[in-house]
């Protein structure tokens, strides 16, 4: 796969920041939906990427994981890693 | 003097099995006592606040630990669980409590070394508290705060050479049994396997993506010394094609009392006579095997790799050796739909380095389950929910009778149109001539 494009960024943190006042962590799968035409493999590059970029964090219970914007919620504050 | 009261935990103490509490009261007084003048990097009391806490849960039957967290190292999605208490000033000293998942050595080989190091840096640097191992088989510290875990990564991996486990929804940490490093049972290199297949997958092990938890494990025969049947989604157990190796004369070594069975294993007490029909032959679960006084004979064809008669008799019996492994898909723990085992996908495959035949049904499954799983949803979930057949088809593998368990009752797999020949249409009229009405 081609290197990850900022346009392909783009999306998802825009699809974030518009669901920002529901919600602020989202499953993989969520994600998956935003491409169509590409492979959860794929999908999961731009994630990674975006991590690295320090754009999103993940969220784990211990069993599941989710993805959010770096920040956003109410735990990271709370919980002073903000 | 403890400093919060627990009566209730303190019961847990009174009875006849090892007690946690006692554990973690140990621990408390060592570290309060401090012996190795060590600069507690998290707080000295954290463990007699983490027994007030729990007390407090017990009483009020409730969880004071918050739900997860957004605590890790950089670039991983797990190896560390975010826990934090619900009663910070109550309890300070587990205010912030985190779990580390750390990778144990392949087969829980250790050298005194390793552990020394592990547990100086868990003093330092976390509670001194350690779960070995998990259920998936890795090594957890339990109890450290988030200024802590970069530096013990850097330790981890640096002084250690070692790495994060899984959580959250990656590929957990991969488990095998100790295999050809000691056990005349292994039908294949089960350390090498796990420990390849731990280092191709690294982006599944800490960059999550699929839509809950994945685990292999690696049994190098069906004794299944890491369970791998009933708590891995993808099993790897070791099996054989060919016949069973019989030393007639040590067979009637056994029957003679000559050699002791199951080398040895059952000798606490006075069990008679060894009797190979009672003890071995009616017992075989497939009644595939004959002792007609002078011979021992097994009809291959029938024989289910039960290993029942191999471990009774192991001087007399040995694996077959055309060697390889079956692999299961889909056991888990009750969750969605209650318990379940693996069910057979693939009855043989090869297992030669570089495993690129497991690793090809590994991805064909991985592609299919991100594709068709719900979140949250075990592959073996969605195997049950779409059906085997799907899971035969995403993987391209041909639907064989050994892959059903339960004919009638448990239908995994079912016909398509196009595989029945005329379709599900037939000629009512040439039907009515061969069946009256």
């Amino acid at each position: 796969m081609a290197d990850v494009t900022d346009q392909q960024k783009a999306v998802i943190v825009d699809f974030l920041k518009g669901k920002s006042a529901a919600k602020s962590k989202f499953y993989f799968n969520d994600f998956v939906a935003l491409f169509p035409d590409m492979k959860p493999r794929e999908v999961k590059k731009i994630l990674t990427a975006l991590v690295n970029d320090q754009v999103l964090e993940f969220w784990s219970s211990g069993s599941t994981t989710m993805y959010g914007l770096k920040g956003a919620g109410k735990q990271s504050h709370a919980e002073g890693e903000d | 003097m403890a400093k919060y009261p627990t009566p209730m935990l303190d019961e847990l103490e009174s009875g006849p099995w090892p007690s946690f509490v006692s554990d973690i009261k140990q621990e408390a007084a060592n570290r309060k006592a401090n012996p190795k003048n060590l600069d507690y990097q998290i707080p000295v009391d954290c463990l007699e606040d983490l027994l007030g806490q729990v007390e407090l849960s017990y009483k009020e039957k409730e969880t004071h630990w918050k739900h997860g967290g957004i605590v890790g190292v950089f670039g991983y999605g797990g190896g560390v669980i975010g826990r934090y208490s619900d009663q910070p000033e109550m309890f300070p000293g587990v205010a912030a409590f985190h779990t580390m998942r750390v990778a144990q050595p392949s087969g829980k080989y250790y050298d005194t070394k390793f552990l020394r190091t592990l547990c100086d840096i868990w003093d330092l640097r976390g509670s001194g508290l350690t779960n070995m191992h998990g259920s998936t088989g890795d090594i957890v510290l339990l109890g450290t705060q988030t200024p802590q875990l970069e530096e013990i990564f850097w330790q981890l991996t640096h002084e250690m050479k070692n790495d994060l486990g899984g959580s959250g929804s990656n590929l957990r940490t991969p488990a095998a049994c100790l295999g050809m490093s000691r056990c005349e049972f292994a039908c294949y290199n089960t350390q090498d396997m796990c420990y390849q297949l731990t280092m191709d997958y690294q982006d599944e092990l800490h960059r999550p993506a699929f839509p809950y938890k994945f685990k292999f494990k690696f049994d190098g025969c069906p004794n299944g010394c890491v369970c791998a049947m009933a708590r891995s989604d993808f099993a790897v157990i070791g099996t054989w094609k060919d016949d069973i190796k019989i030393d007639q004369e040590k067979v009637k070594a056994y029957v003679a009392g000559e050699i002791k069975p199951n080398a040895g294993a059952h000798a606490g007490r006075d069990w008679g006579p060894f009797n190979i029909e009672k003890e071995v032959i009616a017992r075989c679960p497939s009644q595939c095997m004959k002792w007609d006084g002078s011979k021992l004979s097994i009809k291959t064809a029938d024989c289910v790799r039960c290993m029942h008669c191999i471990n009774t008799m192991p001087q007399a019996l040995h694996i077959g050796d055309e060697r390889g492994a079956c692999i299961l898909v889909g056991a888990k723990a009750p969750v969605v739909d209650g318990a379940q085992m693996g069910s057979v996908l693939i009855p043989f495959i090869s297992c030669e380095e570089p495993y690129d035949d497991i690793k090809e049904v590994i991805e064909k499954i991985w592609d299919w389950w991100m594709e068709e799983g719900k979140n949250r949803e075990r592959v073996g979930e969605t195997m049950k929910r779409l059906s085997f057949q799907k899971l035969l088809e995403a993987t391209e593998t041909p639907a064989m009778p050994c892959q059903v368990k339960n004919p009638r009752t448990n239908p995994f797999i079912f016909f398509k149109e196009s595989e029945v020949p005329g379709g599900w249409t037939h000629d009512l009229k040439a039907y009515r001539q061969r069946h009256q009405r």
